[in-house]
């Protein structure tokens, strides 16, 4: 279990001296149109290098970082899994990369229908009746789930409907979008299993309601037993049932969230469709409603007529746009290839192989971890680093000790109501090999805790840089390198 | 055994549905329907198969921007983004194991930092209309004001995606006239929409209908309100910082610099401001700090305005970003350095203001705007019959993008009219074979 990610001391590319080496198209032409003078730019400093250096700095820079093509990468709600490269080569070639959104729909069919068939596959999957591939990102799929929620209780002349709840387990992009659509987030504590406390849930839904936002399997990979329950209570007092997809990957080919009663429903193509992460992004947030809400889909929505494929801006009462054009394209695409690689059944022993390796994992570490709430977990296990608190060690630290390992950490310090949460979500995509491996480095690490303390408290040790002062950062911001200058 | 027997073994159970047992039986579902998996080599043959039915920029030159732009993207760009360890990353939640990400990000920070004149730069939002959104929102933190004045002459995508996140802050949006001759702002008009419960200020250098007007630099002296301006990144290599007119927000379509239109995503937005305004700023934020032992290193930092600790009183819900089109960005700008961009801005430039003037002369076409313009412009067409679009697609060329037919845009005064967008990718043949064929369909 040796590992050392590469160290360079590469300066800042604006710290580098070279001179440009690209040509440019038709560079010898003469510059002729003439810009006033309150307009022209004097000064710019761009750095000037040679192409072969930029690559250098950048590949040099790669090399300090770490993704899943490198190793076990067990971010607890990212849902980690390999990327296939099929899918990248699909969205490189030039029918994909070099098409306009405005295109004629003639000239861009291929698109459309890539586009087309990624909607109804997902419809198949999640078992909903609309869907629109336009959220760019989960959180602007919440976003736009929201305001449709917005626009169904309006069009309703149903304005009282103004609060949205929450768990107290819910991801944070949850009670945020809520607050950007306008509503007003009342979040409600978990019962002693982790799940929806009915009760709870009973005396917060009111003729306020406007929508109960919850994900299922729950960030603790937990299921939520009483979903019906919770689905008739929340319809009975005129609220809708919005499903955060964050955690599909527990359950498809199993049940959906069409199925177990919710209105609108967010996927997460970057995580349970296998489209790379990008270091941040770009993702993809595609939207799924039930009939009763198909109306109000953003624009334009794409139709099939048996020879055409369409865009259709004739939606009476669409929300409009949540992002400029049809989606990122480029991520649709790939998460499409992924489909068709897997197949129904692919997608159904996908979900089956990633809660066999969380349950596998999460027996291989009880004992060694606390683990509150019940054993059978879904995508995701949620273990507390309480037990090592007597050694003074706490759960950043066996982290930062996971990394001197060579591999990623677990979420951390998320859901909010495990003290010293450890949130490890292995996915389907790992070997038992390396399940045993990441047990194996866990487990080290729990008895470093207890011989040797220091070892943890020092770490990482085998990272370019070790432990960052982020109080400074806060303090004294630094956000690019005109401030360095000064 | 196989792996996967053993490891039910070891939970000891004999069936996969035991773990799926805490799903209530009238919820299960069994399995999707959707056919069986394909093998990888067929999935290339049918991949290839449907693309065949797009035809892109390499096989028939496209005069469209709106928004989304062919620029010429050195190979080295797309070289940098192959590389795994930064496009199969998650969000560097671990700064110690992700310095090079962060760093490339401080970088594309750096970059827009010079390019606008604002220091302090988000790590990206989604695309130009977001930002814009965002730029709203953050001017209501602000100064705690209702009215949002944007130009009449805006795309009506990003006015819709701006209506959408303002909605629940109540705020209204008042749109000021532009000048029907030049295409540029009316400035009677903006200051007529300016009064005491004005947040924000919106103006666009180029605008939607490409024309860069020297009004913009005015705005700054018409009160005490958040200045907000869209730009185009590439034409900041020749035009003037917007911080040096006084912009608070300056928010921008950033896929221009070195990412492909993508059949229009992923984008960029860009997003900058004054350093007095961070703690209110949208989205991820990288900054330089030193690790304990001194050494350099970076970090995301300010978290505490994000939605992952400040849950329902967060700045903004985003999340994931665009970071890995930030970092082609960043890429882009390395490869080109300051020479290169400012090579790029004036071919633009000179090449969409010369193509203009080759169109006006032809019989039937008409500028109506006469202000000056970076790389795009309207022009009005013959008779709706003759249907230009149509005519120059058959002869494998695609036009500009017809404002008042797509989408939702409505300029009556325009009538049936196209917005030309030419850059350096346009070779002078098919500006040449555009001119021909224009001068072809009107009989």
């Amino acid at each position: 279990m040796t590992f050392h990610q590469a160290i360079w001391d590469e300066p800042l590319i604006f710290e580098k001296k070279g001179k440009r080496t690209v040509r440019l198209p038709d560079e010898d032409i003469e510059y002729k149109t003439s810009i006033p003078d309150s307009l022209k730019r004097d000064m710019l400093n761009i750095p000037e290098n040679e192409e072969h250096e930029v690559l250098r700095h950048y590949v040099r820079l790669s090399q300090m970082n770490y993704g899943v093509d490198i190793n076990t990468y067990p971010l607890g709600s990212c849902t980690m899994k390999f990327n296939p490269k099929i899918a990248d080569e699909l969205a490189s070639m030039d029918q994909v990369r070099y098409i306009h959104p405005y295109q004629d729909e003639d000239t861009v069919q291929g698109a459309l229908q890539i586009m087309y068939e990624l909607q109804e596959s997902l419809k198949k999957i999640t078992y909903m009746d609309g869907f629109t591939l336009q959220p760019v990102a989960g959180a602007d799929g919440e976003f736009t789930g929201l305001l449709i929620v917005r626009a169904f209780h309006e069009d309703r002349k149903d304005f009282k409907r103004k609060e949205i709840i929450v768990p107290d387990s819910a991801h944070g992009t949850n009670p945020a979008s809520s607050t950007m659509a306008g509503f007003t987030t009342i979040e409600i504590p978990s019962n002693e299993q982790g799940m929806v406390d009915l009760n709870a849930l009973e005396s917060a839904l009111s003729e306020k309601t406007a929508a109960f936002m919850i994900t299922n399997p729950n960030t603790l990979g937990i299921f939520e037993e009483n979903i019906e329950k919770i689905a008739n209570l929340v319809h009975s007092h005129g609220a809708l049932l919005y499903y955060d997809g964050a955690n599909l990957n527990g359950i498809m080919g199993k049940t959906a969230p069409g199925k177990m009663g919710f209105d609108i429903v967010h996927v997460n193509l970057h995580k349970t469709f296998a489209t790379p992460h990008g270091g941040g992004g770009p993702g993809a947030g595609p939207v799924g409603v039930k009939s009763h809400l198909i109306d109000f889909l953003p624009v334009p929505v794409i139709k099939f007529d048996g020879k055409k494929y369409h865009l259709d801006y004739n939606l009476g009462k669409s929300i409009g746009k949540v992002a400029m054009f049809y989606g990122n394209f480029g991520v649709l695409a790939r998460a499409w290839a992924y489909i068709k690689l897997m197949g129904g059944n692919g997608l159904r022993e996908a979900t089956e192989r990633a809660v066999l390796n969380t349950n596998y994992l999460r027996k291989k570490l009880q004992g060694y971890y606390d683990l509150p709430y019940k054993e059978l977990r879904k995508h995701e296990v949620v273990f507390s680093g309480v037990n090592l608190k007597k050694y003074g060690v706490r759960t950043l630290d066996v982290a930062k000790r996971m990394l001197d390992y060579g591999v990623h950490a677990p979420t951390i310090y998320f859901p909010l109501i495990v003290e010293e949460a450890l949130m490890i979500e292995p996915t389907e995509t790992e070997s038992r090999e390396s399940l045993d491996r990441l047990a194996e480095i866990m487990i080290k690490i729990a008895d470093e805790a207890q011989k040797n303390p220091e070892l943890l408290k020092e770490a990482p040790k085998n990272t370019p840089v070790g432990r960052i002062d982020e109080v400074e950062a806060n303090r004294n911001p630094i956000l690019s390198y005109k401030m360095i200058k000064k | 055994m196989s792996d996967y027997e053993e490891m039910m073994n070891f939970l000891g159970i004999k069936n996969i549905d035991e773990l799926f047992s805490d799903i209530p039986e009238s919820v299960k579902i069994n399995g999707i329907d959707l056919p069986e998996g394909m093998d990888e080599n067929s999935l290339r043959i049918e991949m290839r198969k449907i693309l065949g039915r797009n035809r892109s920029f390499f096989e028939m030159p496209i005069f469209m921007g709106a928004g989304v732009y062919f620029h010429y993207i050195p190979s080295a760009v797309f070289s940098i983004l192959s590389r795994s360890e930064f496009y199969t990353a998650y969000t560097p939640y671990q700064p110690e194991i992700s310095q090079g990400m962060l760093q490339t990000l401080f970088e594309y920070q750096s970059y827009i930092a010079e390019l606008t004149g604002l220091p302090a730069v988000n790590a990206s939002m989604y695309d130009a209309p977001t930002s814009l959104g965002e730029a709203a929102r953050m001017a209501y933190n602000i100064n705690g004001k209702k009215e949002v004045i944007i130009p009449k002459n805006i795309q009506w995508e990003k006015k819709s995606v701006l209506l959408n996140y303002v909605k629940g802050l109540d705020m209204k949006i008042v749109e000021y006239d532009y000048d029907k001759k030049t295409g540029g702002i009316d400035f009677e008009s903006l200051k007529s929409k300016i009064n005491d419960n004005t947040s924000m200020v919106y103006a666009e250098i180029p605008n939607f209908f490409g024309v860069i007007d020297e009004n913009v630099t005015k705005i700054r002296e018409l009160g005490n309100f958040i200045f907000t301006v869209g730009v185009n990144p590439i034409s900041l290599g020749i035009l003037k910082a917007p911080v040096d007119y006084g912009a608070d927000i300056v928010i921008g379509e950033g896929q221009i610099l070195g990412n492909p239109a993508s059949f229009g995503g992923p984008l960029l937005g860009i997003f900058a401001t004054k350093m007095e305004y961070i703690r209110k700023m949208p989205g991820r934020i990288i900054g330089m700090s030193r690790d304990h032992s001194g050494r350099r290193a970076f970090v995301m930092t300010l978290q505490t305005r994000e939605q992952h600790i400040r849950r329902a009183k967060a700045t903004s819900n985003i999340c994931s970003n665009e970071a890995l089109v930030a970092v082609a960005s960043a890429a882009y700008l390395s490869v080109l350095g300051k020479s290169g961009l400012k090579r790029v801005a004036e071919i633009n430039i000179n090449r969409a203001n010369s193509t203009l003037e080759k169109i006006k002369s032809i019989k039937g076409y008409r500028s109506p705007h006469s202000g000056l313009h970076f790389n795009e412009f309207v022009i009005s067409l013959p008779d709706k019959e003759i249907n230009v679009h149509k005519k120059l697609l058959s002869k494998n060329i695609h036009g500009g993008y017809m404002i008042n037919t797509m989408t939702r845009n409505s300029f009556p005064e325009l009538g049936e009219s196209m917005l030309f967008n030419v850059t350096e990718m346009h070779s002078s043949d098919d500006i040449n074979k555009l001119l021909e064929a224009l001068k072809e369909v009107v009989p």
